[in-house]
């Protein structure tokens, strides 16, 4: 006889007929199944096979321990294995597959292991496959890997979405059984913020599966009430099927949400919940009994049987054996004889309390016995049953066995921070440590195990959760509990039973024996850290849920103490499995990180520029043209044009910082190498920068703009360091300094115009005389456009060529761009790219991060005389001065070209003298940018040799191994090419002006989901001027006063820093002329660095809550706060304009990047 | 590591907002000071089991240089201030903020258990 289900009763609704598909075949169940309840009710107790031995497994625990019934959902993309048939709610066409079987989970090859077990005990990786150890890639570990798969992934990329979400409350209580009800009931009444998860898809745990009474009320009409008071308390949010896997410090709690049968949204959502309080109600796991077999289909838990019955019908055969060592043996056989099913109850104890005994009476009762061992195949058939006075063995012919070894309380969560678990003899069972961080356990979590007590005890905890907040909750009046055996929940600790004869199992996933475990302890492993990783107990996907416990218990009876002498594992995150993808969110492909937009990327575009990531941005990385198919025409093509006419290319990307206050010059002079204070209004120089051991650090430009006003440029790569280092200086080094900092490379789009013919192309679009008297090298100065607008210019050059950088506010960069071009036409103007900028500078022997790679001084590259001898003070001075960064035997900077012009030299390969052997001790140094030049029709580098500078003509080898490259080369100096030896060209000066097109302000929203009806909508605010006010921090109160000036608002960004923002469609000049600020107060234009979305509705929190941590309730509670927080990646100002209305100010750069995640939000939330 | 940090400016964030730099307690030296003594600010650090001061940056934030005074054992966070709030009061009374945790609970070497 099988399982099988009754015709009436249970919490199924058999109106509703769901089919699904298990091994292929199609089968039916009812609303209110799970997967593995709806399978029992075919007659499927088969349900995979073991890891190790491959031997036929059943249903086990029927909860969020289950062992053995594993299966894998979907296929292709979704894939997804080792997901517990117990915990998944059944729904139409769900497809599953057994794992472990081949060629089917019937008939299974790999069970022979099964006679094959005396070489697989314990420790049999290690013994058994140890020698010759060849053998392991190409034989043993495939072998081991195909036999012991549990389940097995997609190879496809994952086609689900998933979410990851902050939420915040005041408790947080794990688990929806009577306690957790009780205590997120007490809690929630008293008007904290209440959040109740629990890992099954209904509230409720245990009350859905006991037959009790509450008051007037079953177990589920009690649950429901409670849910129903819950689900309508607005302070209160539900979350189904959600595991909270790890306790973190601060209160965090991680949580991931399954979403199986939402049609709509992301599969499953990660929740990081920030809690003052945790009441942990996540109950206790029935312990299993260890006898012979006790791992047959058909064998399972006392509860889990009872739950079955009670909520699914299921009937277990006509014949079942419960085998007990305590009151819920008890409880399911009074459960079994009602449905009118013949019931062998063995107990284990002699003497059995009355309370039990009046539950289970009709039962066959055998007292003082044991069940040695389960007999069957694919199913059980028997128990043979040992009287512990006599020691006689009889054999009885059973459908199913129930068993009960006791409670173990569910206690990981509590011991995530470091703390163990506390053994307590009386009661046979490991307690959870005492509160960490306002986690406290509640209910049968905390050893409670009546349910009058799990629900005074979960009120209880609830309420003091409460008070502690300053919350004042009202007492609960406890109703009336009829329960079975009157609430007798003691029993008797049987680790294992000495009379079984078969294979008796401890963990179940991992086939670990009672004997495997004894092994362990007799070849000295018998710590429980090491006999884990020795047998593998508890390192399945299970991390040991049902096993660990007994383990314990097992080896201290091997080696003769107590449990609480033994001591348990470390307890850690994950509590279940969580997928990688769940973990990662929308991080991942292109979102992996934010992408950064240049303002002329859509210029680049329309020239046909391929990109290329650059740390953050997409840059252009060349044009190509016509039929050219390969990357290095375009560049060859673009670099000649640079040197013979001229080029355009886009330097928006370098970082540029807005630096004001009187002690900017100071301040200057202590983090550059040169004297930076002698610098004149109006002009530019180059700069370096050291780390404080005296490495280089960035190199960079400095303009000064004003008295007390400078412009910095840094390298695109080290644009975000070098803020933080002046930003550490200027605020913990030298506090004392007034000095205000801004990042303004959102703000400009600046655009590079390079070439013997630049000037005459920039004439045309410039109205300022650009000669070189008014104009000279390193010249930086503020010009007006022939179109009237302001811009700044420089006259720098990264390339070696007369050339200039333009900048203009960002929304102008493309018709500017434009401009240049049209204006450049007839000068056959190229735009050029990354690749080309390479070669150019190369040619010049000019360096990049290539060179500044954190190894080199000044001195190294040539530039020793950029350090001032005249400063007392700056960053690195000291340090530069060590005899090991003075030595003249330092790797210095030289030029390298190949022998054979048309061999080829990579960057990274070593130089070597030739003849010498490739070892360290010969190492001369190696090539650190190479590229092929046009002009010498030869390939170039730029390199590191130990003293470079004296060897000039000399020949080496470049050994790059990895390429298989060696190439003999001659050092030469690190500059290739002479710029400016161009004859004068003709050219027509009397080409008009050219104006500027009106800039079009992009929509960063065409073609996002960007609002659900009613629900939440994300729109751009119109343009409006936005203004840094910073000053002093001690006159914060006056520049919050001033930034409020703008719209109303304030929106503080530190002490001392804060945002104005003007009316929609007033100029920038016009809002800084209305700020009106004194002397002491800088106000910095960030109009264009600056995009202003507004995200409003009932939803707009929840969005939010995807992007950010921030608190929104308790740090932006009211309208006009504003504060400055990570969305994602990407840094934004917050201001709440409305009780359901946002602001959110980005980086204009990041701009569009910010608008596609929040879209994606507001898609999965619709 | 904390996975909450209370900025003195913007209040309670996740950690991700923040980046870290390391133990704030050592002192730069004076530009004339011997070479010992910036060899030592550089390069010498206790491997502090217990309270130490630290520089954080909240980068996705205020982007102020605070230091979070924290324990590396338990990870509680007993302080956090602003970085020139605490350079200005180390200027004034150098004993007085010493970092406690340096010398009471140092265990060069040992490994967390
Ligand atoms: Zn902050």
């Amino acid at each position: 006889m099988s399982f099988s289900r009754f015709d009436t009763g249970g919490l199924i609704d058999r109106s509703e007929r769901i089919g699904f598909s298990f091994d292929g075949k199609q089968l039916e169940g009812f609303a209110g199944d799970t997967l593995a309840s709806a399978l029992l009710a075919n007659g499927v107790s088969l349900m995979g096979r073991s890891f190790k031995y491959h031997r036929p497994r059943g249903l086990l625990s029927g909860g969020a321990s289950e062992p053995n019934a594993l299966v894998t959902l979907g296929g292709g993309a979704t894939r997804e294995p080792n997901l517990r048939a117990s915990m998944m709610a059944l729904r139409e066409g769900l497809k599953a597959e057994s794992q472990n079987r081949w060629p089917s989970l019937g008939f299974d090859v790999g069970a022979v292991n099964s006679a094959l077990s005396p070489f697989l005990g314990a420790g049999f990786y290690y013994k058994t496959f140890m020698w010759p150890a060849a053998l392991w890639e190409k034989l043993y570990e495939p072998l081991i890997r195909r036999a012991a798969g549990l389940g097995r992934a997609s190879h496809a990329p994952d086609v689900q979405e998933y979410e990851k979400r902050w939420a915040h409350c005041d408790v947080l209580v794990i688990g929806a059984g009577p306690a957790g009800l009780m205590a997120a009931l007490t809690a929630a009444r008293s008007g904290a913020r209440v959040v109740l998860c629990d890992e099954s898809f209904d509230f409720g745990g245990r009350l859905l599966k006991d037959r009790v009474e509450i008051g007037d009320a079953d177990g589920p009409g009690f649950a429901a009430g409670v849910i129903a008071e819950l689900a309508a308390n607005p302070n209160v949010r539900l979350l189904a099927s959600t595991t909270v896997f790890g306790t973190y410090d601060s209160g965090v709690y991680g949580a991931v949400e399954r979403r199986d049968a939402a049609e709509r949204g992301p599969a499953q959502r990660v929740w990081r919940i920030v809690a003052k309080r945790c009441v942990l109600a996540a109950g206790a796991e029935e312990r299993p009994l260890v006898f012979g077999g006790n791992d047959r289909p058909g064998v399972m838990m006392a509860s889990s049987m009872r739950g079955l019955l009670n909520a699914q019908a299921i009937r277990p055969g006509d014949h079942v054996a419960v085998f007990a060592t305590g009151g819920s043996g008890h409880e399911t056989a009074r459960d079994l004889l009602k449905h009118g099913l013949a019931v062998t109850l063995v107990d284990a104890r002699a003497d059995v309390p009355a309370e039990e005994l009046a539950a289970s009476e009709g039962a066959r009762l055998l007292t003082g016995y044991v069940v040695a061992d389960a007999i069957g195949g694919k199913a059980v058939s028997a128990v043979d049953v040992v009287d512990r006075a006599s020691g006689k063995r009889d054999k009885i012919k059973v459908d199913a066995l129930a068993m009960s070894g006791g409670w173990n309380p569910v206690v990981g969560l509590a011991c995530h921070r470091g703390d163990r678990p506390v053994w307590d003899e009386a009661s046979g069972m490991f307690l959870p440590p005492a509160e960490r961080d306002g986690l406290v356990a509640a209910g049968s979590a905390a050893g409670i195990l009546d349910l009058a007590g799990c629900l005074s005890s979960g009120a209880a905890q609830g309420a003091r959760a409460a008070t502690d907040l300053g919350f004042k909750p009202r007492k609960v009046d406890a109703e009336a509990v009829r329960e079975a055996c009157g609430g007798s929940t003691g029993f008797q600790t049987l680790w294992h039973v000495a009379e079984a004869r078969g294979k008796a199992f401890v963990d179940f996933q991992n086939d670990v024996t009672v004997s495997d475990l004894g092994l362990a302890v007799r070849e000295g492993y018998g710590h429980v850290e090491l006999a884990k990783r020795y047998t593998t107990t508890g390192m399945a996907t299970d991390q040991g849920k049902l096993s660990n416990f007994n383990a314990i218990g097992i080896l201290a009876e091997n080696r003769g103490v107590s449990p609480d002498q033994v001591g348990t594992t470390t307890f850690r995150p994950f509590y279940t499995p969580v997928s990688i993808g769940a973990l990662a969110g929308e991080h991942r492909g292109s979102h992996y990180r934010p992408v950064r937009r240049s303002p002329l990327h859509g210029w680049a575009e329309k020239h046909g520029a391929q990109f290329i990531e650059a740390g953050a941005w997409m840059r252009a990385s060349h044009f190509p043209r016509g039929d050219e198919t390969d990357w290095k025409q375009a560049c060859d093509r673009e670099t000649l044009a640079v040197r013979a006419g001229v080029g355009i290319s886009d330097a928006s990307t370098l970082g540029k910082i807005d630096l004001s206050g009187k002690d900017a010059a100071k301040f200057l002079d202590l983090i550059y190498t040169g004297k930076m204070s002698t610098l004149a209004v109006g002009k530019a120089r180059y700069g370096l920068m050291l780390r404080e051991d005296g490495l280089l650090m960035d190199d960079g430009t400095v303009s000064r703009l004003g008295e007390s006003h400078y412009l910095i440029t840094t390298t695109t790569a080290a644009a975000g360091e070098v803020m933080a280092h002046m930003e550490f200086c200027a605020q913990a080094l030298w506090p004392e300094l007034d000095v205000r900092l801004a990042s303004v490379t959102d703000q400009w789009a600046q655009i590079t115009v390079a070439g013997p013919l630049s000037r005459d192309v920039l004439g045309r679009v410039v109205a300022d005389d650009l000669s070189e008297t008014a104009v000279p090298f390193l010249a930086a100065r503020e010009v007006t456009l022939h179109s009237g607008l302001k811009a700044r210019l420089f006259r720098i050059s990264f390339s070696g060529e007369l050339a200039f950088e333009l900048a203009v506010p960002a929304r102008h960069g493309e018709a500017v761009a434009d401009a240049i071009v049209e204006a450049g036409q007839p000068f056959g103007i190229t735009p050029y790219g990354l690749e080309a900028l390479n070669v150019l500078r190369t040619e010049k022997g000019f360096i990049t991060h290539a060179e500044i790679d954190g190894r080199t001084t000044p001195g190294d590259l040539g530039l020793g005389k950029m350090v001032s001898a005249r400063k007392d003070d700056f960053v690195g001075r000291v340090m530069l001065s060590r005899e090991g960064l003075q030595r003249d035997d330092r790797e210095q900077l030289v030029g390298l070209r190949p022998v054979n012009p048309a061999h080829g030299i990579l960057a990274g390969g070593h130089l070597l003298e030739p003849d010498s052997v490739p070892a360290m001790a010969n190492d001369q140094g190696h090539v650190t940018s190479a590229c092929w030049s046009p002009h010498l029709k030869s390939t170039i580098a730029l390199a590191m040799l130990k003293r470079g500078r004296e060897r000039h003509g000399e020949r080496l080898v470049v050994w790059d191994p990895l390429r298989g490259i060696e190439t003999e080369v001659v050092v030469c100096a690190p500059v290739f090419v002479e710029a400016g030896r161009l004859g004068e060209v003709k050219i027509a000066r009397d080409l008009d002006p050219v104006q500027l097109a009106a800039a079009v302000p992009p929509d960063l929203l065409a073609g996002l989901v960007c609002r659900v009806a009613d629900r939440v909508a994300l729109t751009q605010l119109s343009a409006a001027p936005v203004c840094l006010v910073a000053g002093p921090a001690a006159r914060n109160a006056a520049i919050r006063k001033m930034a409020r000036a703008g719209d109303g608002v304030a929106r503080p960004v530190q002490p001392g820093h804060a945002l104005a923002v003007g009316n929609s469609g007033e100029g920038s000049e016009d809002l800084v002329e209305r700020l009106g600020a004194d002397g002491a107060i800088s106000l910095c234009d960030l109009s264009d660095a600056r995009v202003r979305f507004q995200l409003a509705g009932p939803e707009a929190q929840e969005i939010i809550a995807t992007q950010s941590g921030i608190d929104l309730s308790a740090e932006l509670a009211k309208p006009g706060s504003s504060a400055p927080t990570l969305f994602g990646h990407v840094p934004v100002q917050l201001t709440r304009t409305g009780a359901d209305a946002f602001e959110i100010m980005v980086f204009s750069t990041y701009a569009q990047d910010l608008a596609q995640s929040l879209s994606r939000s507001i898609r999965l939330s619709g | 590591m904390a996975s909450l940090i209370r900025c003195p400016h913007c209040g309670m964030r996740p950690k991700e907002e923040f980046s870290i730099r390391g133990d704030a307690s050592p002192v730069r030296p004076k530009p004339e000071a011997k070479f010992a003594a910036w060899d030592d600010y550089l390069h010498s650090r206790d491997n502090v089991r217990g309270v130490m001061h630290e520089h954080w940056q909240h980068v996705g934030g205020c982007r102020r240089w605070l230091v979070v005074e924290r324990d590396t054992f338990t990870h509680e966070v007993h302080s956090v201030v602003d970085a020139a709030d605490y350079a200005r009061a180390r200027a004034v009374k150098p004993s007085k903020v010493k970092p406690k945790g340096k010398t009471a609970t140092a265990a060069k070497g040992r490994a967390k258990s």
